[in-house]
Parts: C-alpha cells; sequence; structure tokens
C-alpha cells in the first residue's frame, strides 16, 4: 500500500467520525515525523558523520593535499575531507582551544613543540596503530621522536619535513656571498630595506642564536639574541605572516633576503624566479605531521593518514608541495623529483638536520613570544 | 488604563527579539571577556580561574601597552581628519547635484561590494616595488629604480582611508542633504559670497554629520587589526594587534581581555562624549 492510500483511509475515518480531530491530526504528525528519519535527509544527516576536518598551511600545500590525497580518498572510501588552513601553529592551537571537542580533527602540524604543547593542553588522542599498516614505512627517527612526547603512543603521524633555510634574490646577492654571510646577512646593513623576516619568535629566535654564534637549542646570552632581533627588525621591510606572502613578497622583490620554508623557495624556483636557498649551519629544521585531535571520528581518520602515508599519495602530495615525504628512502622508492627538493636526506637518518627540542622551546615559549612581540613593534 | 499599559508595553515586544539577541550576543559575551580578564594563563597555555589584577596592573603600568594605544588613536585621528578633508566636498557635490544622485550614491556604494580585505591588498599591485604606480614612472622615465612605497604609517593611514571614506561621505551627504538651499541664497542676498554663505551657515548646521562621520572613522580605525598587518612595516601595529598576538600567538586569552577591554573603554568614551554633545540620533541618522 502506497502512502497516499494511508493517507486516504485515514482521511476517511476522520470523515466518518473513526477518529476524533486530535488523533488525526497527531498521526498526520507522527507520519511526517517517520517520513523525515527514514528517507533522503535523514540519510544526508547521517552521513556527517563521514566527514573529517583537515587543516593545514594554505598555497600551495594545500592545493596538494587536495588534489592528490584528499580528492582520491573521497573517492576511494566516500568520506568527505572538509579542508581549512591556518597561517601559523599559534593561530590554529588558540583556534582548537575556543571548540568544541570533535569540531576539528586532523592538523599538518609543524614541529615536534606543537605536538608536545596539544598533549599537556591534554588534546592528544590514541591512534591504533594497526588500522595505519603504512607507517611502517615510515623513518623510525620522525616517529620515535612523537612516541616519547606521549608516552610510547601516537596521536600523530609524521608526513614531511624540511628546513627554514635563507632565500635570496640571486640578481642582489651572489651564491658567494651567501656562503660566505650565511645567517648574518640578515643583518647586512647594505640590505636595509631589503629583508624580510618570519613573525614567528622561534624563528626569530633561532636565526639569532646563528647570528650571535650560539646554539639555537641552547642560547646562553639572551641579551646578544634580543640585540640581533632588533638589528634586524631595524634593517627590515616587513615581517611576513603566510607562505602566500613569503611568495609574494620574493617574487615582487620587494625583499631580497628571508629566511623561508625550503618547499616554497623550490615552488619560486620552479616558476622560474632566479630565487637561491641555502641552510646555514645548524639552519632549523623541522619535521610535521599529521595530529589527530581528541574526540576525533578516530577509524575515518587513521583511515585518511594510513591512505597518505601510501606511497602513491605521499610521493604525489610531496612533489607537490616541495616538501621531501616522512617515508623511509630506505623501504620506498620516492622517485625522480623527491631526492632534488631541498633539505632531501637520501639516507634517511636525517643526522644532517638540527630540529628544536621541544622542551627548551616550550618552556621558553610564554616568555620568549611576548618579549618578541614587543621587540617586534619597536621595543 | 489598560490600554496605556498596553501601549507602553509595545515598543518593549517590539524591541525584545533584539535586545535578546543583542544581550546573547554581545553582552554575555563581553561579560565573559571581563571575567577572562581576571584569570592568568598558566605556562602550557591553558587558563586559571580565579580573581587576579595581574593582567590589568600590566596593561596600566606598562609603557608599551600605552605608547601603541596613543600611536593607534594618533593614527585613527589622522585618518579621521583626511577622510573629512576629502569626503566633505566628494558629500557636499552629490548632495548638491542635480539628477544624478542616485547613480552618485551607487558608486560611493561599491567599494562596499568588495571584500576589505581584497581591497586593503589591492594597494600591494598599486603602491609594490613592481606595482602600477612605480611602472608607469619608471616607463615615464620620472625614475630610474622603484621607490619603496609600500610597508610604512602613510599606507597603513592610505588604507583605512580608503575603507572608511565612504563612512564619512554618507554621514556628511545625510546632513548636508538636509540643509535648505535658500538659506544659503538668503545669505547671499544679504550681501555674503558664496564662499561665506558657506562657512557661515552650510558649514555649522552640517557639523553634527560631520562628527558622526568622524566618530565612525575613528572607531573603525582605531579598531582595525587587518590595515597595520598588510600594508604596515615592523613598528607599524596598532592597539587591535595586541590584542590579536595576546589571545592567538601567546595563547594568553586573560591579558588579550583585559586589553580588549581597555580599547573597548577608551572608544565608549569617546562615544559617550560624542554623546553629550551631539546626541546619538545624528548617528542612527547617518546610518540610516
Amino acid at each position: 500500500m502506497d502512502n497516499s492510500k494511508r493517507y486516504d483511509r485515514l482521511l476517511d475515518r476522520y470523515k466518518s467520525g473513526d477518529v476524533d480531530r486530535r488523533s488525526f491530526l497527531g498521526l498526520i504528525g507522527a507520519a511526517g515525523l517517520a517520513y523525515g528519519v527514514s528517507t533522503p535527509f535523514a540519510k544526508n544527516a547521517l552521513s556527517a558523520v563521514k566527514e573529517v576536518r583537515f587543516d593545514g598551511w594554505g598555497g600551495v600545500v594545500s592545493e596538494a593535499f587536495r588534489k592528490h590525497a584528499f580528492d582520491p580518498f573521497t573517492k576511494a572510501t566516500g568520506v568527505n575531507v572538509v579542508d581549512g588552513t591556518f597561517g601559523s601553529g599559534d593561530e590554529y592551537i588558540s583556534r582548537v582551544k575556543a571548540s568544541q571537542n570533535g569540531e576539528y580533527n586532523i592538523a599538518h602540524l609543524s614541529g615536534v613543540f606543537d605536538y608536545a604543547r596539544y598533549h599537556e593542553l591534554g588534546l592528544t588522542s590514541t591512534l591504533n596503530e594497526d588500522n595505519i599498516p603504512n607507517l611502517k614505512n615510515v623513518i623510525p627517527k620522525l616517529v620515535d621522536v612523537f612516541r616519547g612526547v606521549t608516552d610510547g603512543k601516537l596521536s600523530c603521524v609524521p608526513f614531511d619535513y624540511g628546513t627554514t633555510g635563507i632565500a635570496y634574490n640571486r640578481k642582489h646577492i651572489s651564491d658567494e656571498e651567501m656562503q660566505e654571510k650565511g645567517a648574518s646577512i640578515l643583518l647586512d646593513e647594505r640590505l636595509k630595506g631589503k629583508i624580510g623576516g618570519w613573525s614567528d619568535w622561534r624563528t626569530r629566535i633561532w636565526y639569532a642564536a646563528l647570528q650571535t654564534g650560539q646554539d639555537p637549542n641552547n642560547a646562553t646570552d639572551m641579551d646578544a639574541i634580543w640585540g640581533a632581533i632588533r638589528t634586524h627588525r631595524d634593517l627590515l621591510l616587513k615581517y611576513w605572516g603566510s607562505g602566500a606572502e613569503l611568495m609574494s613578497l620574493l617574487a615582487e622583490e620587494e625583499i631580497y633576503v628571508t629566511e623561508a620554508w625550503s618547499g616554497r623557495v623550490f615552488a619560486l624556483q620552479e616558476q622560474g624566479h632566479d630565487i637561491g636557498y641555502m641552510d646555514p649551519p645548524n639552519g632549523f629544521g623541522w619535521q610535521e605531521c599529521l595530529f589527530v585531535l581528541k574526540g576525533s571520528p578516530m577509524e575515518e581518520c587513521e583511515q585518511l593518514l594510513n591512505f597518505m602515508l601510501s606511497s602513491e599519495a605521499s610521493i604525489a602530495v610531496a612533489e607537490g608541495q616541495n616538501y621531501p615525504p616522512a617515508l623511509d628512502p630506505a623501504k620506498v622508492d620516492l622517485g625522480k623529483k623527491i631526492p632534488t627538493l631541498p633539505a632531501f636526506d637520501p639516507t634517511g637518518t636525517l643526522s644532517g638536520l638540527t630540529f628544536a627540542k621541544s622542551d627548551y622551546w616550550n618552556g621558553n615559549q610564554q616568555a620568549w613570544s611576548k618579549e618578541f612581540g614587543r621587540i617586534q613593534k619597536g621595543y | 488604563m489598560a490600554r496605556e499599559t498596553r501601549e507602553a508595553r509595545q515598543p518593549w515586544l517590539l524591541l525584545a527579539p533584539a535586545l535578546t539577541t543583542i544581550f546573547f550576543l554581545l553582552v554575555v559575551p563581553v561579560l565573559f571577556v571581563v571575567v577572562y580578564s581576571f584569570w592568568l594563563r598558566t605556562a602550557n597555555g591553558s587558563d586559571q580561574p580565579g580573581f587576579y589584577m595581574t593582567n590589568w596592573a600590566e596593561v596600566v603600568t606598562d609603557p608599551f601597552y600605552r605608547d601603541i594605544l596613543f600611536n593607534t588613536l594618533k593614527i585613527a585621528a589622522v585618518t579621521t581628519f583626511l577622510c573629512a578633508l576629502l569626503g566633505y566636498p566628494t558629500a557636499y557635490f552629490i548632495a548638491r547635484s542635480r539628477g544624478n544622485k542616485a547613480m552618485l550614491l551607487m558608486l560611493l556604494m561599491l567599494p562596499f561590494w568588495i571584500s576589505y580585505i581584497i581591497r586593503t591588498m589591492s594597494w600591494i599591485n598599486i603602491l609594490g616595488v613592481s606595482g602600477a604606480l612605480n611602472s608607469l614612472l619608471l616607463s615615464l622615465g620620472v625614475i630610474e629604480t622603484p621607490l619603496q612605497l609600500l610597508y610604512n604609517e602613510a599606507t597603513v593611514v592610505l588604507g583605512l582611508v580608503h575603507f572608511l571614506l565612504p563612512f564619512m561621505v554618507l554621514n556628511i551627504y545625510v546632513s548636508v542633504e538636509g540643509i535648505d538651499e535658500t538659506l544659503e541664497d538668503a545669505a547671499c542676498s544679504l550681501g555674503s559670497t558664496r564662499w561665506q554663505s558657506f562657512l557661515e551657515v552650510t558649514l555649522p548646521l552640517s557639523l553634527p554629520g560631520l562628527a558622526a562621520g568622524g566618530l565612525l572613522c575613528f572607531v573603525l580605525a582605531a579598531g582595525t587589526y587587518i590595515t597595520p598587518l598588510v600594508l604596515g612595516g615592523p613598528t607599524d601595529a596598532m592597539f587591535a594587534n595586541l590584542v590579536f598576538e595576546a589571545i592567538i600567538t601567546q595563547l594568553d586569552w586573560p591579558l588579550g581581555s583585559a586589553l580588549s577591554l581597555v580599547l573597548v573603554a577608551v572608544l565608549g568614551a569617546l562615544v559617550f562624549i560624542y554623546n553629550r554633545f551631539f546626541g546619538m540620533a545624528q548617528l542612527m541618522k547617518g546610518l540610516s
């Protein structure tokens, strides 16, 4: 019997007095409710669970993720990936802090220090590694450092790594001059008004440590570091705040030299800009991970992480965003382009890169970020 | 009596949805911010509830915040002055023009169709080293190397004027439009020149509109953080940037709350002074 016949019969009973008006309207309402929860509307509502939110760095990085990972993943699994962007890890943690559990799911975090901060705030989850078999192909050193923070368990999988080195315009600065001056080029009076800098307190302090001859993971003379940051500020045209802004400032030749993210510089080089890139000794190395926040739909997230760690997706994304993948070159053939990327380590040991010590940086985060904020504004 | 009571209730009934919305979406969140300002930030970025005066003591006693606040007020004042200078002739022209007022007003509103951020960023393409202006000057042979025009206080003011000018023009326009034109003619017939009749009659009568536009421009300029972020140099930060930094970069929501309340208090005081001398009615007229 179809629904219209059921309705006709009910109407007849109402008209003949078998059913009172209140019962008739009640039954119509109940029928409407039943229809609502059992039809395409309900399907749409239930399918919302099959959605994962991913937040990353925007620009060419997000484009690479969307094209090479999210779209194929959605096609293969039916799980939709909603991708958002952030300008810095600090901005993202602030958003997460203001959100409800489950509102944000996966983030493309940079550095172990951020991972540790999330753990301290009680925002980490526990991944079921059995659901991520591709994790076995990841460089062990990258995995172990995260395990150390979260008591042997993981709330993320390493995904890529890179460096924050120095980008320079070869029309105005030669390769020889760069080799000679290294990090001190950012304090060169000759380039006043043509120097840029990331408005990230860690990067500023790291480079000031290099400029004052100190260990960036154990600086002892902070006065010298603040002094170097002030000198840099006075020579600066602008602090940049995103990868897109960095690329624009270099491409438009507003600035000739700045510290920069290796992948973004490679993207500029691919576009034909004569921009050189150099990692000075003890340059800032970092590893990025795909971090799953507490309260996320774990199975879908683990499914996505495993998909992204597959050699096909991982290599395609790496080639798109220009950062080497976390896959171990000893276990996976990474193709032709990846070995040409800046910061790539063919041994998979990453012994040539200096990473930030999370305890050291997080322990000083409150005081140093505040102090840098003041110096940045002319104090 | 019952009818009087009903009539007395009617405005409140009509206002109830708006007042409820304002209460829950403005008053309650502001109260949260007030409470937050007395909390503390712990080392790992979480908040420590309680009643601490630490943030307030820091904001009030630290010259860093005071200096940035004065700089913000200075930039807002310069922006407002320039908006008035550029906006008055424009508004006067529109108000006194015959026939094409609607089109001129539509042109004035056109910029609002484009995002404020996009409008601000457009200056990079105009004033940048390889932007339109430098390209033109280079091609005309006026300069040999591109001028560095961006990322200073002047470009911040320029971006703000670009953003706020329509607010000023609209307010002055409403005021000038309401002035009886025959008053100027009467002044002229009594021997004053056109310029004198403008100074003695039109300008004084349009001052409330000018003040309303000034207030809007000042408040909006003082509260901006996008413009200095996009067009400013290293030392061109405004007070709202401090709030952004405290909350976003430093994850110090309690301090950020105290800072934002200081800004609200300063701008609130300005609105209070305006209301004392001109009344809020003129502002509403300008917005309508």
